[in-house]
């Protein structure tokens, strides 16, 4: 492929920070720098290296990050999707090292919303009042993300005739992962019957639809591929990486709330990677609510649109399961700070470093890691491979 | 009701005048005939700037809906349970709403639907919600 970002670059530093308490003792700024030294140090880098910095952490991100670290970057990025953001921050780092733009790019997410201030409790995060979404949806009393989702899970269901108790093996099985990471907020195995007696949140979402509150922190070094291979751990190398998006932050916008932009960036991803859906140790992806998951691996081509119930019904996602999906037990189980994307990657990372222990997948050669940022509206797909797939 | 007072712009005052008339409305492109949802400055099918407002029926079909148990919004925590919904304008158009004056467990996606003008916002704009037809 002429213009493919296969093989061009790989993720070398990978670290977070989530406690089975759910609370970071840190600030959101100490907890940024310490993520970039932590993964500087995982990448056997060091500060003088980087030359690019990415973060969405308020206005100007990424300068003000860099400032703060003594960084004069010569590529950047503060690209704002929510939480797919950290997807799309390795895909555009790929593309700046694949064009020689940049050499080393550091790209970081902290955030405490559980020992902090949550802004979902207080009707979500402060908005321009002429904004769309404050004008046409929130005053329907939309606030909550719950909100958005539940159309999605029940229009699924209707057309589908999807049921909740597909949906809760969705949160069944990512709980038999976290069952084996001490970090992971929520560890105790749970039943349907549990999801289903759960608060009823959103109809037809429960409280164990819904992924946790909790604090969190990560940070990722990408570099070239030609880079990696001198460096002490075995690089997570990018074959492939899309992004796509079908609406804003007004769901009325989206044009079928059962089809989600992975329909788009899946495919592509896939194809530039030269992988069919066989290939695929292991997938990591963005569960904010288990009708999320659902609609990510339909797009993402794993089953047909609208057999997504049966496809999971069977237990397939958990440890005993064909395809292992969310090793660390995702948004739903092990962390939740507000934008998960970095914790797919981060989990991505492990999974072929061999580094999980306890819940560590045989043989993982391909792993797929999976964004999605604002109300099922930016969805990022990246292909990682061990350097055995190049 | 307490609720989110959704602001007035030059753009969407037309829309809220007419609530004040219990008429619901939209623009409609002159160059490609679609109707439009929410207010835009340019239409979203082809950006034409060739806008008018038009009245609208009041009629739809529930594309989807929700029941709100926990508030989305500490303002309206006593309000739950109530209807978030995805109507289908019989225009073409998509809008969120409230189904309200329901019975939130009787409803059903392709439920036929009629605009309700029972909610009042604080200067006297009604904010369009739907009772089943
Ligand atoms: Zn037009």
């Amino acid at each position: 492929m002429a213009n493919s970002l296969r093989g061009a670059a790989a993720i070398v530093g990978a670290v977070d920070a989530v406690s089975a308490t759910g609370r970071l003792d840190r600030t959101v700024a100490q907890l940024e720098v310490d993520m970039i030294s932590a993964a500087l140090d995982d990448a056997g880098l060091t500060i003088a290296d980087v030359d690019c910095v990415m973060s969405n952490n308020g206005m100007m991100a990424s300068l003000d990050l860099a400032e703060r670290m003594g960084v004069q970057g010569r590529f950047t990025d503060s690209t704002m999707t929510g939480g797919s953001s950290f997807e799309v921050y390795v895909e555009h780092a790929a593309a700046a090292i694949s064009a020689g733009l940049c050499e080393v790019a550091v790209i970081v997410y902290a955030a405490t919303p559980r020992s902090g201030t949550n802004p979902f409790a207080s009707g979500g995060p402060a908005r321009d009042p002429e904004s769309p979404m404050m004008m046409w949806d929130l005053p329907y009393g939309s606030g909550l993300p719950a909100a958005g989702y539940s159309l999605a899970a029940r229009r699924h269901m209707h057309q589908y005739g999807t049921t909740s108790e597909q949906l809760a093996q969705i949160a069944v099985s990512f709980r038999e992962w976290a069952s084996m990471n001490k970090n992971a907020y929520s560890q105790d195995i749970i039943t349907i019957e549990d999801v289903l007696s759960s608060t009823k949140v959103a109809e037809p979402l429960h409280k164990l639809d819904c992924c946790l509150v909790t604090d969190g922190a990560g940070a990722l070094v990408v570099t070239s591929a030609e880079r990696a291979r001198d460096l002490a751990k075995p690089g997570a190398f990018i074959l492939g990486a899309g992004t796509a998006h079908s609406h804003g932050m007004c769901v009325s916008q989206m044009p079928d709330v059962t089809t989600t932009a992975y329909s788009v960036c899946g495919p592509q991803a896939m194809n530039m990677a030269q992988i069919t859906h066989n290939d695929v140790d292991v997938v990591e992806l963005y569960d904010s609510f288990t009708i999320t998951a659902l609609l990510t691996l339909e797009d993402l081509g794993f089953c047909k649109k609208g057999e997504g119930g049966e496809f999971v019904a069977d237990g397939r996602l958990g440890p005993e399961g064909a395809l292992p999906t969310n090793t660390n037990g995702g948004g739903l189980s092990y962390t939740h700070p507000g934008m998960y994307g970095m914790f797919v990657l981060v989990e991505a990372v492990r999974q072929l470093r061999g580094e999980c222990g306890e819940r560590q997948v045989n043989n993982v050669d391909i792993a797929l890691a999976n964004g999605c940022g604002g109300l099922l509206s930016c969805t990022s797909t990246i292909v990682l491979g061990t350097e055995a797939t190049l | 009701m307490p609720r989110i007072e959704p602001a007035t712009t030059p753009l969407t005052e037309p829309f809220w005048d007419a609530t004040r008339n219990h008429q619901l409305s939209a623009q409609q492109c002159g160059a490609c005939s679609s109707f439009v949802w929410y207010p835009r400055e340019r239409c979203p099918k082809c950006l034409s700037d060739d806008l008018t407002w038009t009245n609208l029926a009041g009629e739809g079909t529930i594309y989807s809906f929700n029941i709100m148990r926990k508030p989305g919004n500490p303002m309206m925590a006593d309000m739950v349970p109530y209807v978030i919904a995805l109507v289908d304008l019989d225009e073409g158009i998509r809008m969120t709403t409230n189904i309200v004056n329901a019975e939130p467990e009787s409803l059903e996606c392709g439920q036929r639907v009629a605009v309700d003008w029972s909610v009042e916002l604080e200067d006297g704009r009604r904010l369009p919600t739907f009772h089943p037809a």
